[in-house]
């Protein structure tokens, strides 16, 4: 039930990016991006890297600045986690970074073991210095990712978006 | 896991570090925490140098992404083995994305020099240039000596890459030679030599 062909959003998300002349996508894919990355991977405009593990993303993309290009990072709420010391690379060093979370383990979530990192998401995003931006309807994807971007790569913050299970619908394993 | 053996390798770190670098022209650097950015110093500080002092695993991604926003320019990322351990996964990375012009160099003490110099795995059973040939990056190897550091410089420069070396180096206390560490410092300093005013859009 995620992501239904005739969702717009996925398509919003990845002409902001190109508009914004972000030239690397890098990812642990979630089901929630599956189409944003599909979209990626065939677009003559963007690199789109596949990761091992989050942190190699905030990594990626501080390099990828250094060198002046602007990137983004996609992942489920679960990276969020392992990004932790890596972003002081971001923080310390005033740099743009813009990460889309599909988030797992809050809304009709199935899977207990999403649910601690789902529900301290906000939370461990803003400890680390990253402005959050929570978004749970799909109508207002678009203007979020938007205005994430453009405070990330205006302002040399970190921002993050966080798009509800009540977008990307709860995953059921046919349960 | 060899508890003296790199006390007596012949390779020395830092005069390692200035071979690599002696024609490094317009090469942008990347330096791994801790002792790889202290060698970096000490063969010169420069703009074009971005030493980390921290986000331990993230040098060769940090190269990665560089290397593919600067297709014409040699990145040469300098790091340990500690550091390199911490990011193994970043090797399949690099392999996937192939970027011809990424040099990934690692200063291979076997130790875990700013801590009190423990034995990390690579005094034991891990190999890391297997590790990044069986992760598909083209050109690895382990150097172990001048000689063998003297067969690599080429490919250092100009080999189709992503080229992989761990060279083995003494385990030694040197005198600390540090870089700047205003991060964002750094950051203006390295964009601004290489992007001249597009640094500041």
């Amino acid at each position: 039930m995620t992501g239904s062909e005739s969702e717009t959003w996925p398509q919003d998300i990845y002409r902001i990016l190109v508009n914004n002349r972000v030239r690397q996508v890098a990812y642990v894919p979630d089901m929630g991006h599956a189409r944003l990355i599909e979209m990626c991977h065939k677009s003559s405009d963007i690199k789109a890297v596949v990761l091992t593990t989050e942190e190699e993303g905030v990594a990626l993309l501080a390099g990828a600045w250094l060198g002046g290009e602007r990137g983004v990072l996609l992942m489920q709420s679960s990276g969020v986690g392992n990004c932790i010391n890596m972003l002081s690379l971001t923080r310390i060093c005033r740099m743009p970074l813009l990460i889309l979370v599909a988030m797992r383990g809050q809304w009709g979530e199935f899977n207990p073991w999403q649910i601690p990192m789902g529900q301290n998401t906000n939370q461990v995003l803003i400890s680390a210095g990253v402005m959050t931006f929570a978004v749970d309807d799909q109508n207002r994807v678009k203007e979020t990712v938007e205005a994430a971007t453009k405070i990330a790569f205006e302002g040399s913050a970190a921002t993050a978006v966080l798009i509800s299970q009540r977008i990307l619908g709860a995953k059921t394993f046919g349960k | 896991m060899n508890t003296d053996r790199s006390k007596s390798y012949p390779l020395r770190r830092r005069a390692v570090v200035k071979e690599i670098l002696a024609q490094r022209s317009n090469s942008l650097v990347v330096a791994g925490l801790g002792a790889p950015a202290w060698d970096l110093a000490a063969a010169g500080d420069q703009p074009l140098n971005f030493p980390l002092w921290g986000a331990m695993g993230g040098a060769v991604p940090l190269g990665l992404g560089l290397a593919l926003a600067q297709p014409t320019r040699r990145v040469i990322v300098i790091t340990g083995d500690g550091e390199m351990l911490m990011g193994l996964g970043s090797l399949a990375t690099v392999a996937i994305q192939r970027p011809p012009n990424l040099v990934i160099v690692v200063l291979d003490n076997e130790r875990y020099g700013e801590t009190g110099m423990q034995l990390t795995h690579t005094a034991g059973s891990v190999d890391l240039a297997a590790v990044a040939a069986a992760s598909g990056i083209p050109i690895c190897s382990t150097v172990r000596d001048k000689k063998g550091l003297n067969a690599i410089l080429l490919q250092i420069r100009k080999g189709a890459g992503p080229v992989f070396f761990d060279i083995k180096v003494r385990a030694e206390r040197l005198p600390l030679v540090l870089p700047p560490k205003n991060g964002a410092y750094l950051k203006d300093r390295f964009r601004l030599a290489l992007l001249g005013a597009d640094a500041v859009d």
